[in-house]
């Protein structure tokens, strides 16, 4: 036979609890309920916490911001499903994964209020400084994918993007690399419908964005997004397999951007509003928060402590981000290079005395 | 990112009124003129037709021209600038937005490696006429990676063009001969003053051509010579000299490469004096190509050694420290008063 057949892919989607309510418990991964209910509390802090910085860039207070508003589903979940010697590379809307893994609150603020000191994390705490440049991550995972492999580390390099991300160069050589060198790296895409004002078709004619994986020789998985134990299930399952030498793979989690882009950005110009109330149907918190409900783990009154707690947390962070004292003008050249080149030093005494006088 | 709503415009191709436009209305009006005129240009990036740019640039061409060319692409400047190859070497127009310069870099390799070279490559039979712009420079309280001004990088690749207006009037001209110019040009759109000002602009087509120098303010103790955002930053401080009783001569170069050295040389040969200014970070910037072509030609017409004044050889820092960064007044003011000092 001349022609035949030699390969076909089928790309599977995970749901778990869906936006009716309706579970599959056979497919429940096995959680307690104080831990249902933390996953519950942890959405809604980042809601607030993304609320926020809204409201202070409203005011002036807070530089151009990208929301996650809708997204806490997948963060909240693949959180969860990370041990502490994993590593997260974020792309930029990930900030709940981040105050998740130990980025102070008020450095996410300080760092999108225009303070670089906001990039700089504590010690010990794994995760790399957003990615601007859009889909520059995806090959920062592979190579700590690869590194953790090297080290013989029991760890995955956890790595974000978004659907537009994917139509980047890089999201090919990434995955590529990885899939050669079968690195410890889980790649996730936040779907999110949206890349600014270009819908997900726009960006790809695939049906979907996990069947990518397959032509790079590695697993590929659709979850929705907006359902918390879909996203916990996917994630652990990918981030076990890296961590033990499994190699790589790729998660897509369809969710919805429910906010502007960035603040800079009015979605009302290119898409609908009855798209957005859709999204707005699934949203994921409300969607837990159900959930909790039927089976008496939530009422109005904790829901209303939750939130007292989280907007006293917020204001925390604020404050903390205000007392910071203002940057020194000298740290542009002071963290340019181990020593400081002479040129370089001339420079900076230029700035000195300028600011001095 | 975008910026505020600004007034609604719709271009003025039709329009037999001159129109008192920001740049960023001016880059839409040029655009809307060529487009009618030659139906071989396309306009094509991220965000640029349905949304009308992040910046407003391209606003209404998607309405006017339809989606065969005004192409919202899939969010990826390599396939950006390499497909604009493709168009350009078989007869199209390509007009490419990158949405912030410090973006183009996934293109650099079909910039650098493609589209400068395809012309020597194939002595002449294949070209490559293309526009590439994009908006540069700071001062918006941008964030990170979208304050570049790496317009060196540019200049120093032989094969493309590098353009960059200070003005409306300008904006509109140039890009239309940018359009026009048989090879790639690199057109660097100054987001800081997108929408600062509106001066009048003329209707329909006009060019400024490309490699001409304008002298932006008169003067005879000193030439002071800046491109883009800087220019409106060196008038002022010209302006602020004057009360001192210095005369400062300002030259907007408009083109970096060609560079206009005829009017350049004619100015530092008239003051004597020389203070280049640009944002962009010092060593290797187009500054110091300018204080070395003044060597060679002026060196014995000199007063005193040309001064630079210029961003730092550092990372462009994020919103909180930018102002330290950018040459100010105050920073051009002493430079002249130093060459004056001399
Ligand atoms: C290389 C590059 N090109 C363009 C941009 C401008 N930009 C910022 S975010 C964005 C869309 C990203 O879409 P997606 O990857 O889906 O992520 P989302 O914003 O939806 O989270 C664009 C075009 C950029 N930051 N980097
Ligand atoms: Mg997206």
């Amino acid at each position: 036979m001349p022609r035949k057949p030699i390969h076909s892919c089928t790309v599977e989607r995970l749901e778990i609890l869906g936006p009716d309510g309706a579970l599959d418990a056979s497919l429940m991964p096995d959680l307690d309920e104080a831990t249902i209910v933390e996953l519950y509390r942890t959405m809604v802090r980042m809601r607030v916490f993304d609320d926020k910085a809204v409201k202070l860039q409203r005011q002036g207070r807070m530089g151009t911001w990208a929301q996650l508003k809708g997204q806490e589903a997948v963060q909240a979940g693949v959180a969860h499903a990370m041990i502490e010697d994993d590593w997260l590379i974020p792309a930029f809307r990930e900030h709940g994964l981040m105050f998740l893994r130990g980025v102070p609150g008020h450095l996410i603020y300080a760092y999108w209020a225009g303070d670089e000191r906001g990039a700089s994390f504590p010690e010990g705490v794994r995760c790399l400084p957003i990615a601007v440049p859009v889909g520059s991550q995806f090959t920062h995972g592979s190579g700590i994918g690869l590194s953790l492999k090297l080290r013989g580390e029991h760890a995955a390099a956890v790595t974000f993007g978004g659907d537009g991300a994917t139509s980047e160069g890089d999201f090919h050589e990434a995955l590529n690399f990885a899939g050669v060198f079968d690195t410890n790296t889980v790649f996730i895409i936040q779907n999110n419908q949206w890349a600014i004002s270009m819908p997900r078709e726009r960006q790809t004619s695939s049906p979907t964005l996990a069947q990518k994986a397959d032509a790079y020789g590695i697993p590929g998985l659709q979850v929705d997004g907006n359902d918390v134990f879909a996203v916990y299930v996917a994630a652990t399952e990918a981030l076990e397999r890296a961590r033990s030498g499994g190699g790589p793979s790729l998660i897509e989690a369809v969710t919805y951007r429910l906010g502007d882009h960035t603040t800079a950005d009015d979605a009302s110009r290119y898409r609908t509003g009855e798209e957005l109330a859709h999204w707005q149907e699934q949203d994921p918190i409300p969607r837990l928060r159900r959930y909790l409900e039927e089976r008496n783990l939530w009422d109005d009154e904790r829901e209303r402590t939750l939130e007292e707690d989280a907007a006293k947390w917020v204001a925390a962070e604020v404050d903390a981000m205000n007392a910071m004292p203002p940057p020194d003008p000298g740290d542009i050249f002071r963290y340019m290079y181990a020593s400081m080149p002479p040129a370089l030093a001339g420079q900076l005494a230029g700035l000195t005395q300028e600011v001095d006088r | 990112m975008s910026t505020g709503r600004g007034q609604q415009y719709t271009g003025q191709a039709s329009a037999s009124e001159t129109a008192r436009l920001t740049i960023a209305q001016a880059v839409q009006d040029a655009l809307n003129v060529e487009m009618e005129r030659d139906p071989s240009i396309i306009v094509l990036g991220e965000d640029v037709g349905l949304n009308g740019g992040v910046f407003r640039a391209t606003d209404g061409l998607f309405e006017r021209f339809g989606p065969d060319r005004v192409m919202d692409t899939p969010l990826a400047e390599d396939a950006i600038i390499g497909a604009s190859v493709g168009l350009a070497v078989t007869g199209m127009r390509p007009v490419a937005e990158i949405q912030f310069m410090g973006f183009v870099y996934p293109a650099v390799n079909q910039i650098l490696a493609h589209a400068a070279r395809m012309r020597n490559r194939t002595r002449g039979r294949l070209t490559v006429p293309m526009v590439i712009r994009m908006p540069y420079g700071g001062g918006i309280h941008a964030p990170e990676s979208h304050s570049e001004s790496y317009e060196a990088l540019f200049v120093h690749s032989p094969g493309i063009k590098v353009v960059v207006p200070s003005n409306p009037y300008d904006t509109k001209g140039l890009l239309i001969s940018a359009i026009r110019d048989e090879d790639p040009v690199m057109f660097l759109e100054p987001k800081r003053i997108y929408r600062a000002f509106r001066e009048p602009v003329p209707p329909g087509s006009y060019t400024v051509p490309l490699g001409t120098a304008a002298i932006a303010r008169q003067g005879s103790d000193v030439t002071i010579i800046a491109w883009g955002a800087m220019v409106r930053v060196c008038l002022d401080a010209a302006s602020a000299l004057e009360r001192e009783g210095i005369s400062a001569e300002v030259i907007d170069l408009r083109t970096l490469n060609p560079l206009d050295r005829d009017t350049l040389l004619a100015s530092v040969t008239k003051t004597g004096r020389a203070v280049v200014v640009h944002e962009a970070p010092r060593t290797a910037g187009v500054g110091a190509e300018i204080v070395a072509l003044i060597n060679e030609r002026a060196l014995l017409q000199l007063e005193a050694p040309v001064e630079r004044v210029t961003g730092f050889d550092t990372v462009f820092p994020y919103a909180k420290l930018e102002k330290h960064y950018l040459p100010n007044r105050e920073r051009i003011s002493a430079a002249v008063r130093r060459t004056l000092e001399f």
